[in-house]
């Protein structure tokens, strides 16, 4: 491939041929404005913001156009920003002006052009179309009149997920961005992973906001409100406060959270060390009783949307644990209600997830089978942010403070779950030594974790080969199941993590996760893992103690009715009502 | 003095669709014959000496277009002839396909040999429904002589053609867009690179060319390319096939050489305007094209004479307005297609059409001001120099050249001046 030598604005570049305006520009500095350019995604070129000048009245969007030998480019000529600034009048005739109020305030891309471009009036008359709110989710709300129409989270939704809810209908100004048929999130088959607010610029979809929710229950004298806290948020919350993207700052959020006012502060990782226990039972049993191999896991419930709705006859395939997150809601209305002495129907327990679709997840019915709804609140990363933003909580300056105690022992592998293949990473530290019966001489299966999208690793378990897959992202996702069901898989255990990268990459992480981004958070829960005196699930001693008081033994009665859960088809597309199958249980009763 | 001549029209009214026979006796299938004497290289160099340009509307050289079509590596490649036309004022393609469908046929057998392609396409939209069956049949009987499917007149080569229904759209003229709405998307433009001549329909080469430059392409390998270079200019060679609408006394669709007038159009072929009255305007290249007062009808109706004026052939139609017409409801109606036909895609030609609309509404209403006058044209000029595609940058021609020559009209729909 040849060079081309080029000129930006007097600063002469020479790049390899194929090279962007905008990535010519990067190199030497200048910054090209843009709005529908996503650093991960295919170049899009439809907001027309970047556009520069490469000759006499030519315009060419920089993000598009491949730099050829002896272009010269001018990035802020009269007629580039005459025409940007005229590209962004028109956007802000339509869009609502309401940033003040607006949840993407100070973290909105088009908010930031207004303030680069010093727009203060125009003369186009301003006029919004009034289009109705989607709310009929617990997870994701869409307000259309704020959509500039970039077509990011079509993208995200099309090909990283390979869901393909969204896509875009009609045609000039009723162009937009929907569900076919303008169906509502809820009457499609939606995962509910939230990617799409993740890449959304400005604030046309976000995450249902439940912070007011948990303001209320920590107001309200009456109740015992204990939060928990995901693996993936302690190495990414920092972010929203100056840190370096991957920085742990685990001791903080748990200082943070106490100063808001939480009755007790415990950490998703002790369920987390506690869904390996079940998990690998289960595996082991499914193995031993020829069971329905290869098992999938069951932790990220935008994964469990898809699988109802793309894979019913997948379904099982798939671990009958519940999450770590629902895990720990149904002991905390049942062995820690018993052991603390309280009602349970007073204790209100909140979770501090990366993820959209945890709320979905426990707003299902399931996920109260005993009398108490496990969850009562779900909180992404980017909600508790805004939480201790708004109590003035400085978490880069507090001291860190430590977990309470009985949820508050974990292990290295539990943290990993945070990252893509970390389940299985701490499944197999477990599994083998519960089989072979052996040390585990190296804790670090390098093979299942990165960014690849889907990983293979084989263990020899007591002179039987087990081979094991992690998919991350539901497009990979898909190729898996494909081989499943064509019985091509000769897995017998699959990790699968709905969002890329895993949780680190969840749809409820900070604005402006990108690949990058995502990289040195699964660094950051690596160290983590490392740094923790206890690696391995099962030598989890508060763990340990739990069955002794409380669950009995794994698989069984008890945790049965407690920590497994069962899966049905979803179609409502069609809406066909399917005949209603259980997944097959693979627990035993004694 | 009639200067209407017929060298891509020479067969229309002369033989019944009906019969291929009629069609061969005519001299069809002869400029095939000849390209697989010249072989593909010969073709493109017949081509390049005819000075041919897409006539489409683009006015790309189309020797140079099947060059590189032919040099493009790939097993599979596809031809889409382009009759997706739909534009106000435009309605030549539309005869080629009535009266001539053969020489559509032989002229993209041509173009299917020269680029080695043996698939192809004519897009036909919706609206030109009576005419799906009637090129359906036509390829059945060229299939059944010989003239197209496998070992065609007796060699190698094979070539077949399909009529795509499109549901068509203004957009869906530009190419990507058509390919888009053939592969069962939305007729939205794609962007490029990749361009269509690699990665096309399927992702396949794909040559696309308006039902027009097919026929010409095989009327020059018919007689040659010194004899149609006879015809025209010496920067504009041999004919357009135009269609003169509005309010003329002989409206349709002409074949005439590039160079003469717009006045010899107008009253000599057109036969004047309606009822005697006085020419206003012309609308010449469809909705997207410029406005041209009367004082302007002596330039010649060719590539470069147009061009030096900010004037574009487009796609050959002329529209005529008498002295009654208002510039200003004219441009609105004009502005209220593109903002129907914008597909929405890029920001400023989804809302530079809707700002606009707006603001165009007021002057008709009466009650504009300075401002908007000044706004429009800023909002104007962001979309043909920000728009991502060839609508977009051209919605606003219309509009822009109505201001430069009839700004008075305006003027006068301003509420302060005008009270």
């Amino acid at each position: 491939m040849s060079n081309c030598t080029i000129t930006i604005d007097n600063k002469v570049i020479t790049v390899p041929e194929g090279t962007t305006i905008l990535e010519a520009a990067k190199k030497v500095g200048i910054n090209i404005p843009t709005l529908c350019h996503h650093p991960d995604q295919k170049v899009k070129a439809n907001c027309r913001i970047c556009l520069v000048q490469t000759g006499p009245n030519k315009l060419v969007t920089a993000c598009s156009t491949p730099v050829w030998d002896g272009m010269k480019v001018n990035t802020h000529s009269k007629l580039v920003r005459d025409t940007q600034r005229g590209v962004l009048e028109l956007i802000l005739a339509n869009h609502p002006q309401d940033c003040l109020k607006c949840i993407r305030n100070g973290k909105c891309e088009l908010q930031k052009l207004c303030e680069m471009f010093n727009i203060s009036k125009t003369n186009l008359e301003e006029e919004v179309d009034s289009l109705e709110i989607d709310e009929s989710n617990p997870a994701i709300i869409r307000d259309h009149s704020k959509c500039i129409k970039c077509n990011r989270c079509i993208e995200v939704c099309q090909e990283v997920q390979g869901v393909g809810i969204l896509s875009q209908a009609h045609r000039s100004i009723n162009y937009c961005i929907t569900p076919a048929f303008e169906k509502k999130l809820i009457n499609t088959l939606c995962v509910f992973c939230g990617q799409c607010t993740t890449v959304c610029p400005v604030g046309a979809i976000y995450e249902k906001d439940d912070t007011e929710k948990v303001w209320n229950a920590l107001y309200d004298e009456t109740l015992h409100v204990i939060v928990q806290i995901a693996p993936a948020v302690r190495v990414s919350i920092g972010e929203e406060f100056g840190f370096e993207p991957g920085t742990n700052v685990t001791g903080k959020v748990v200082a943070s959270l106490r100063r808001l006012g939480f009755d007790k502060v415990f950490d998703t990782n002790f369920t987390a060390d506690l869904t390996i226990i079940e998990e690998g039972h289960e595996l082991l049993h499914r193995i031993q009783n020829n069971g329905v191999l290869p098992m999938i896991t069951s932790c990220s419930p935008g994964w469990i949307n898809y699988l109802e709705g793309f894979y019913p006859d997948l379904i099982k395939h798939v671990s009958t644990c519940k999450s770590p997150q629902q895990m720990f809601g149904a002991l905390s209305k049942t062995y820690y209600a018993e052991k603390m002495g309280l009602d349970p129907s007073k204790i209100f327990t909140v979770s501090i997830m990366p993820c959209t679709a945890k709320k979905y997840e426990a707003d299902r019915v399931e996920m109260s089978s005993y009398g108490y709804k496990d969850v009562d609140a779900v909180l992404t990363t980017r909600e508790l942010a805004r939480m201790l933003k708004s109590a003035s909580i400085d978490l880069a300056n507090i001291e860190e403070e430590e977990f309470d105690e009985p949820f508050g022992i974990t292990t290295g592998a539990a943290v990993i779950f945070g990252a893509t293949g970390g389940v299985m990473e701490a499944a197999l530290r477990t599994v083998y030594e519960l089989v072979t019966e052996k040390e585990l001489e190296k804790l670090d299966f390098t093979e299942v974790r990165g960014l690849e999208g889907i990983k293979e690793a084989e263990i020899d378990l007591n002179g039987t080969s087990v081979k094991v897959a992690v998919a991350h992202g539901l497009s990979n996702a898909k190729k898996i199941l494909d081989m499943v069901k064509n019985g091509e898989a000769d897995y017998t255990f699959i990790e699968i993590m709905c969002c890329p990268g895993g949780c680190i990459g969840g749809g409820g992480q900070p604005i402006g996760t990108t690949t990058k981004v995502k990289e040195e958070r699964i660094k950051g829960i690596y160290n983590v893992d490392k740094s923790m005196k206890i690696r391995k699930s099962h030598e989890n001693p508060a763990i340990k103690q739990l069955y002794k008081e409380f669950l009995g033994k794994p698989l069984g009665k008890v945790s049965h009715k407690l920590l497994h859960t069962s899966y049905s088809p979803r179609n409502q597309i069609l809406d066909i009502d399917y005949l209603k199958y259980d997944s097959e249980v693979a627990t035993t009763e004694e | 003095m009639n200067r209407v001549v017929n060298v891509i029209t020479k067969n229309f009214n002369k033989y019944n669709i009906e019969s291929i026979d009629e069609y061969v006796k005519l001299g069809g299938f002869e400029a095939l014959k000849k390209a697989f004497e010249l072989g593909p290289q010969g073709v493109i160099d017949e081509i390049k000496a005819s000075g041919l340009r897409g006539r489409g509307g683009a006015a790309y050289p189309t020797g140079k277009k099947w060059e590189q079509a032919a040099n493009v590596k790939g097993d599979r490649k596809i031809i889409i002839c382009n009759a997706d036309e739909g534009e106000p004022a435009t309605f030549k393609d539309r005869y080629l396909l009535e009266y001539d469908p053969y020489k559509i046929i032989e002229g993209m057998t041509i173009a299917a040999y020269t680029v080695k392609a043996n698939e192809g396409y004519i897009y036909i939209r919706e609206e030109y429904k009576h005419l799906h069956n009637k090129v359906r049949r036509a390829i059945e009987l060229a299939k059944k002589a010989g003239y197209l499917g496998e070992k065609i007149l007796g060699t190698d080569f094979k070539f077949d053609i399909k009529v795509f229904s499109g549901a068509g759209a203004y957009v869906c003229g530009e190419n990507s867009s058509l390919i888009e709405s053939m592969e069962g998307k939305s007729g939205r433009p794609r962007i490029k690179p990749p361009y269509i001549k690699q990665c096309g329909l399927y992702n396949l080469p794909t040559l696309v060319n308006n039902v027009e430059t097919f026929a010409a392409a095989a009327s020059i390998l018919l007689i040659g390319s010194e004899e149609y270079t006879k015809y025209g200019t010496s920067e504009s060679k041999g004919t357009k096939l135009i269609s003169l609408c509005g309010n003329i006394n002989k409206p349709g669709a002409y074949e005439i050489p590039f160079g003469v007038t717009l006045r010899e159009i107008i009253y000599d072929i057109g036969g004047g305007i309606k009822e005697n009255k006085k020419l206003k305007f012309l609308q010449l290249g469809g909705a997207s094209g410029a406005i041209v007062p009367a004082d302007m009808i002596d330039l010649r109706y060719c590539y470069k004479e147009l061009k030096d004026h900010g004037i574009e052939i487009g796609s050959g139609a002329i529209l005529v307005a008498d002295e009654t017409n208002s510039v200003v409801d004219f441009i609105k109606s004009v502005q209220d297609f593109f903002l129907h036909e914008s597909c929405g895609k890029c920001t400023p030609c989804r809302e530079g059409n809707r700002q606009i609309t707006k603001i165009i509404n007021r002057f008709v209403a009466g009650d504009a001001s300075i401002t908007d006058l000044k706004t429009v044209e800023k909002f104007a000029n962001v979309m043909k120099y920000a728009s991502f595609c060839g609508l977009g940058k051209t919605a606003p021609t219309a509009l822009l050249s109505a201001i430069k020559h009839f700004p008075v009209e305006f003027y006068q729909r301003i509420y302060k001046v005008s009270r």
